[in-house]
């Protein structure tokens, strides 16, 4: 479905991914796991078209995206849940929701849409008049995720998705994600949470300073001792 | 009742800066630029209703209409043109460039017409009626009109339609935006057109209501505007409004006291205040600047 090969982005003068390869099939939920500053966010950037790569290839089903327009992509079925939520404050939910629609035009779909979000996240349903900026961090991420539904996707990417909750309520947010994979949408998955992605993921890529260093099925990397010492705090 | 006089004429005056403060302020919550050539905008739209109506004849109406699509396309090339090749260099860069463009429009305009003053013709029927003692003419009731429903629409627009929408969104958060499918730069075009349409209405009632009009003219509304939209809070629709009539009233009052000569300086004295005891205006937040 998404094929990148050897791709170099830079941040200004600063080379912020080198020589990155990926690739996720239909149906999966992929994770990307990393330490702070790994360049996880800026591959998802990437992705989304917000970033342009260097060098290297991006393809999403058989056709290069690589430094195209975001909304290009949007319309191809990529939808970017970024990092830090990034929802319209100054916005009511329902129209927050409404902007995640915005490239489609078939009106009676995006109403059976709203339905379906409302009830993966009955609490945005609560809060349909209320402005999001007044929303609490889960219900924000909450909105992020369900703004980006709205799109359609057949490919989330979802940028830390746990940052700052609860832990009951990172518990909420994955379940969430694999519902919204049981749906038939895929996924790719930022998290430094790497204990609760592996959980949840068929394979994952660990990736430092730039690089893919290792990757693999969730399970072998579960089992690896390297990777418990290093991101799931040796347990 | 010297006084209801007095404030009527300011509401009048002011609905006029309300709606170039409008564009300065909506420019501003979108791409953080002051635009210094919106006055000349507005000096373009009232010459472009001075010739409608002088010279095809046009009637007040098909003026007003046909001056705001000018102003309209106009806005949106100095944006393509001037602006647009700035959005990421520095502030200062394109504020200084939007000062350039103010220049250029004047002295092309006086390079290709001269700079001599018309006299706008009278095109709406100008009849007194006396309410409560306080003066009001037609003409002056239509424009006020005019103005408040030319507001009505834009807040529609904002809040209700989907480039309206997007307008918002970008305004907020331009990454978040594109990531949900919104043309970015479409967005920035429409803010300019739609401002510099006010603008354009703008230039067309104030020829109406002051009747004489020169190449040079929207340099003073141009800035009282500005001081309007920052009164207000700048980046905020309703806090443009709310600038716009303020300032007006305050014009009216220090003349009707017989300072007419300070009416000017009472603006910038304004600004001033503003500036130094709420530099976000009145409905402004003290908000960090963004990292």
């Amino acid at each position: 479905m998404l094929k990148v090969e050897e791709i170099d982005v830079y941040y200004g003068s600063i080379k912020a991914l080198k020589g990155v390869s990926l690739n996720v099939n239909e149906g999966e939920i992929v994770t990307l796991i990393g330490a702070n500053g790994a360049g996880k966010s800026t591959l998802l950037k990437t992705l989304s078209g917000l970033l342009k790569p260097k060098k290297g290839k991006i393809e999403y089903h058989n056709k290069s995206i690589a430094g195209k327009q975001a909304q290009t992509i949007v319309k191809a079925g990529i939808s970017h849940v970024p990092e830090g939520r990034r929802v319209f404050a100054n916005m009511t939910v329902e129209e927050n929701l409404e902007l995640g629609a915005y490239l489609r035009k078939d009106t009676k779909r995006i109403r059976v849409d709203f339905e379906k979000v409302f009830e993966l996240f009955p609490r945005l349903f609560e809060r349909k008049k209320q402005l999001s900026g007044t929303l609490s961090g889960g219900e924000q991420q909450m909105l992020a995720m369900g703004r980006a539904l709205m799109a359609k996707p057949k490919l989330l990417l979802l940028d830390e998705p746990s940052m700052g909750l609860a832990p009951l309520l990172v518990k909420t947010i994955f379940n969430i994600i694999e519902e919204i994979n049981r749906d038939g949408t895929t996924i790719l998955l930022v998290e430094q949470n790497a204990h609760m992605a592996l959980s949840i993921a068929t394979r994952a890529y660990v990736i430092e300073t730039g690089s893919v260093i290792t990757s693999g099925t969730a399970e072998k990397l579960q089992a690896s001792e390297e990777i418990r010492q290093a991101y799931l705090g040796g347990m | 009742m010297e006084w209801l006089q007095q404030l009527f004429n300011g509401i009048s005056l002011g609905s006029i800066y309300a709606l170039i403060a409008l564009g300065y302020t909506m420019v501003y919550g979108i791409i953080k630029l002051i635009n210094f050539a919106h006055g000349e905008v507005f000096m373009i739209g009232s010459f472009t209703g001075f010739y409608a109506i002088a010279f095809w004849g046009l009637g007040f109406f098909p003026a007003l209409i046909l001056s705001m699509a000018v102003c309209a396309v106009f806005g949106v090339l100095i944006e393509r043109i001037a602006y647009k090749r700035l959005r990421s260099s520095t502030r200062i860069a394109a504020l200084i460039t939007a000062i350039g463009v103010s220049l250029l429009i004047q002295y092309v305009v006086i390079y290709i017409r001269g700079a001599q003053p018309e006299a706008y013709p009278n095109v709406l029927p100008n009849r007194s009626f006396d309410i409560f003692g306080v003066q009001i003419s037609s003409q002056s009731l239509l424009i006020l009109l005019v103005s408040v429903v030319l507001m009505i629409i834009l807040q529609f627009i904002v809040h209700r339609t989907k480039i309206g929408k997007a307008m918002r969104a970008v305004s907020f958060d331009p990454d978040a935006a594109k990531l949900m499918g919104i043309n970015v730069n479409n967005t920035i075009s429409a803010t300019f057109a739609i401002g510099s349409a006010l603008a354009g209405a703008a230039g067309v009632i104030f020829g109406v209501y002051y009747t004489k009009i020169e190449p040079l003219m929207g340099i003073i509304p141009g800035l009282k505007a500005f001081i309007a939209a920052v009164l207000g809070g700048i980046g905020i629709i309703p806090g443009a409004v709310i600038g716009g009539f303020v300032l007006g009233i305050v014009e009216t009052v220090v003349s009707a006291l017989g300072l007419s000569l300070w009416r000017d300086a009472a603006a910038f004295i304004i600004l001033i205040l503003i500036l130094i005891f709420r530099p976000s205006g009145i409905f402004g937040k003290n908000s960090k600047e963004k990292v």
